[in-house]
């Protein structure tokens, strides 16, 4: 490997950390307030809510990918290709984060919610202090599983012309024909950031277990 | 916008076997993976350490590596070790084998959640061995693993819409090569999406039958 493939392969690293940053980073919360217009049961919205993460779900990533990279232009938004593997990315995560959140929502028990209305918190307050601190805890382990997923499916985002990871092993092995060793590296780099997330999560799941049985 | 569906239905031929190819890849991939998955179960169950530990890594490795990667190490970095394939089988070789991994996992873990009594029973009434694994440990495990195989099955699909970085002519390849021709990206691939839709809400379907069954025999 030169010094200029070591700089590609760190360019790319730095490109797929800040696109997985920034797909998060926006998945959690958007995926929060769908989860809270579904359980609040808001009429139609509710409704195109549940279509649109049915939808989502069962989308790969890929096609998503290419229909906003190559379709938004067609209907007069210019998009590049890094806004539309973020626009991807977050759309992706927040249909799956939207189901965690309300899992954790549909379980969360009634009698604290009106134990708030009952010494006057308003709906806001009651959200903020009692809700959301519980539901965070609860959907912890999950979230952080999908964001081990997310990452998972960036090496994809190459496909519309993001110099990530991929996309360097993918020009070096072009450059050099050795495909594998390049690719190697690649696995060496995706690896740890994963299995750190995987992790994280046993962790997470241990400890709260464990404080569940103390 | 009209016109451009009109299109898109013209070349609907060309959808509809990727469509089909993308079903055919899918399946073939889950049911060769839950084979080879449910002969590592056991290595990974294993009581020799030597062997628990190769699954074990296996599964842990697979697990850490995206599968776009995976397939371009199959597709591209194999034929310099002398393993030459071409893109169909390197695709299907890359689905199933990435997929055992995730499959072994399910079933140890429903393996491991398994009630204790039916196995003892078992025991008990002299089934050992194959005949105890296949009568008593098997039927247990299809139905409460089911759910989540049902749901790899999903992943799987979307997997394999990867491989059109191989050229495989899978759906979005299709959808792919409808959009280059004619430049009708949302037509094209709007229809692609609708067709992945369908298609999990299919596996959903028979995830949902295979719950119930679960329930009526608790």
């Amino acid at each position: 490997m030169t010094p200029g493939d070591i700089s590609a392969f760190a360019q790319g690293a730095v490109v797929t950390v800040a696109l997985s940053v920034a797909g998060i980073l926006i998945g959690l919360p958007v995926g929060l307030g769908l989860a809270l217009i579904r359980w609040a049961r808001v009429p139609v919205i509710g409704r195109l809510v549940a279509l649109y993460v049915s939808i989502l779900r069962a989308t790969p990533l890929v096609t998503l990918l290419l229909l906003l990279f190559f379709a938004l232009p067609n209907v007069g938004v210019p998009i590049d290709p890094y806004s539309a593997a973020i626009l991807a990315l977050s759309m992706n995560t927040s249909a799956f984060n939207c189901e965690i959140w309300r899992a954790a929502l549909l379980a969360f028990p009634k009698d604290q919610l009106e134990a708030a209305m009952s010494v006057g918190m308003s709906a806001g307050l009651r959200f903020r202090r009692i809700v959301l601190p519980q539901i965070a805890r609860a959907s912890l382990p999950a979230l952080v599983n999908e964001m081990s997923l997310l990452i998972k499916v960036t090496p994809v985002l190459a496909v519309v012309g993001v110099v990530d990871i991929t996309r360097a092993a993918v020009r070096i092995g072009a450059e050099t024909y050795e495909p594998l060793p390049p690719f190697l590296v690649a696995v060496a780099l995706y690896a740890p950031i994963i299995y750190g997330l995987v992790s994280l999560q046993r962790f997470i799941e241990r400890r709260q277990a464990a404080a569940e049985a103390a | 916008m009209i016109h451009d569906f009109g299109i898109v239905w013209d070349q609907r031929g060309l959808l509809m076997s990727g469509l089909a190819n993308t079903a055919l890849l899918s399946v073939i991939a889950a049911v060769v993976s839950l084979l080879l998955g449910s002969a590592l179960t056991p290595a990974m169950m294993s009581r020799r350490r030597a062997v628990a530990g190769a699954a074990r890594a296996f599964v842990d490795a697979m697990r850490c590596i995206p599968f776009l990667l995976f397939a371009y190490i199959v597709y591209y970095g194999l034929p310099s070790l002398g393993i030459n394939f071409d893109n169909w089988s390197a695709g299907l070789a890359a689905l199933m084998l990435y997929n055992t991994a995730y499959m072994a996992e399910i079933l140890r873990g429903a393996w491991a959640a398994m009630p204790r009594e039916p196995i003892e029973a078992g025991t008990a009434f002299g089934f050992s061995g194959v005949r105890l694994f296949r009568r008593i440990v098997l039927p247990g495990l299809v139905l409460s693993a089911g759910p989540v195989v049902g749901n790899q099955l999903i992943q799987i699909i979307k997997d394999s819409a990867f491989l059109t970085i191989i050229a495989l002519p899978e759906l979005t390849h299709a959808a792919s090569s409808i959009q280059s021709r004619y430049y009708v990206p949302f037509a094209a691939f709007i229809t692609a999406v609708a067709l992945y839709w369908g298609l999990c809400l299919v596996v959903e379907g028979g995830v949902n039958v295979l719950r119930r069954l679960a329930d009526a025999r608790r």
